[in-house]
């Protein structure tokens, strides 16, 4: 499987705190990639950069390249918007915005330019209907967004992420604040959705790494200690430190 | 950090070699049994023969504790994995001393001259026992690879043991349930002789993470 994402002797910097350090790791396509580590070890920072989220945060500077699909995102040439587009994002906590449903998918469609009825409502369905909510919602289009569970909602900004066609989904711990059953509806989602886009996602659930995740990455103090096969790293890791930390015994 | 996973690790380890040791135990009494004549050391592996079923079962339900509890990963993982087929492999030992012991007693101190083959056989296969409980608590995988070595030479006792009942036989020296018998003893040392084998493999798989014969992995893939 060739990768969608080359990462390249990548260091990054919060002012003078070095933040990552040397990252060199590919991210197949179409696969799962999770990034664990403990608090503080850069997954989330690495996440955010995929998509030059951390240009918004002043006094960053990032040396190295990452290219996506054969292009390196930071090059001048490239629109940091049309970038986001090809690699969208989902966070942490449901972030629906006040508005209806409805609105809440098409809103990315409608800000890259699409406004015909007909078009919208084809991609809202068929967003809603790959973050598997469709169902759920189809009867209140209309209704405020906010009226609808934790777990509905992570899977309305799931559609939403979707109705502009990415081709890579990041997830920072997409279901840390959800409950149980939500949240294997969501990784069920996850996995349903590897057989279009590439995902990369950040845990600290291992046992959720372990269940929906092709690849692993562990990362530590800024550094990547060890990526490889989901099933390997956590039947026998190569490193001391990884088998330490997965095994809860870090420290 | 994980102090008290760490403990039931322990005593998980504690558990199985005290198992292990107990089937040292049973099969060399077995053996002293059948090569003196000695009942009464065949009557106490009988009657110890539900202490190591007991202890089967205790640590299967430690095993299955650890799993739901701690969700094990890596080495943890490899060892409550390993621990779960090994203590099948050492029950199964121990049963083969018990029916060792239940044909001495039916034998009743009746014996022939193939005797001293059968109890060199039988040190071959208690060596071969305590090495692989020693290669488990040692984690040493060489040992562990000797083990499996050494079962060739038990199956050539056992060939060898075969060739001279059947010498017996065709001398019309021996009756016929009795040289069943003893062929009944060597075939069970032969299979003590595996699950020692079987024993060191899971050493092999606990360490290294390979377990030697199947590829890589095969078993977090199901293959």
């Amino acid at each position: 499987m060739g990768s969608i994402i080359s990462v390249k002797d990548m260091c990054l910097w919060y002012g003078n705190y070095q933040a990552l350090k040397d990252l060199n790791i590919e991210i197949p396509e179409m696969s799962i990639t999770a990034l664990i580590g403990p608090s503080g070890c850069g997954k989330s920072t690495f996440l955010k950069t995929l998509n030059r989220m951390n240009d918004l945060i002043p006094g960053v500077k990032i040396s190295g390249g990452i290219y996506y699909e054969g292009t390196d995102i930071f090059s001048n040439e490239v629109d940091v918007s049309h970038l986001r587009k090809e690699i969208g994002m989902v966070f942490q906590h449901p972030n629906p915005f006040p508005m209806s449903i409805y609105n809440n998918v098409a809103y990315g469609p409608r800000t890259h330019g699409i406004k015909s009825k007909v078009q919208l409502d084809e991609i809202v369905e068929q967003a809603l209907r790959d973050a598997a909510i469709w169902d759920e919602v189809k009867d209140r289009l209309k209704k405020n967004a906010l009226g609808i569970s934790g777990g509905q909602q992570q899977r309305l900004c799931i559609a939403r992420a979707l109705a502009i066609q990415p081709k890579v989904l990041l997830m920072d711990e997409p279901t840390s604040a959800l409950d149980p059953i939500s949240t294997s509806r969501i990784e069920d989602l996850i996995m349903e959705l590897k057989k279009k886009y590439t995902i990369v996602i950040v845990t600290h659930n291992m046992q959720q790494a372990v269940r929906v995740s092709d690849y692993t990455a562990f990362f530590l103090l800024g550094e990547l200690v060890e990526f490889g096969k989901t099933d390997d790293i956590f039947s026998q890791p190569k490193d001391k430190r990884t088998e330490d930390y997965i095994t809860g015994r870090f420290g | 950090m994980r102090n008290r996973f760490d403990e039931q690790l322990f005593e998980l380890n504690r558990e199985i070699i005290e198992m292990g040791s107990m089937c040292e135990e049973a099969i060399a009494c077995a053996t002293k049994a059948l090569t003196t004549g000695d009942l009464e050391q065949a009557v106490k592996v009988i009657n110890n023969g539900f202490v190591i079923d007991q202890m089967e079962r205790d640590i299967e339900g430690r095993c299955m504790k650890l799993l739901l509890h701690q969700q094990p990963v890596a080495r943890d993982l490899r060892l409550i994995s390993a621990a779960l087929k090994l203590i099948k492999d050492m029950e199964r030992i121990g049963d083969q001393a018990e029916d060792i012991a239940g044909i001495v007693v039916f034998l009743n101190g009746r014996k022939a001259k193939d005797m001293e083959l059968i109890g060199e056989m039988a040190n071959e296969a208690i060596e071969m026992v305590t090495s692989s409980i020693d290669a488990f608590v040692k984690k040493d995988v060489e040992l562990a690879e000797k083990v499996i070595a050494q079962d060739d030479v038990v199956d050539d006792y056992f060939s060898q043991i075969k060739d001279g009942i059947i010498t017996l036989i065709a001398e019309d020296s021996v009756d016929g349930e009795f040289a069943l018998d003893l062929l009944m003893i060597a075939k069970y040392l032969e299979r003590i002789g595996d699950h020692a084998t079987n024993i060191a493999e899971w050493v092999i798989y606990y360490v290294t993470g390979t377990h030697p014969g199947r590829f890589k992995n095969d078993m977090v893939r199901g293959g």
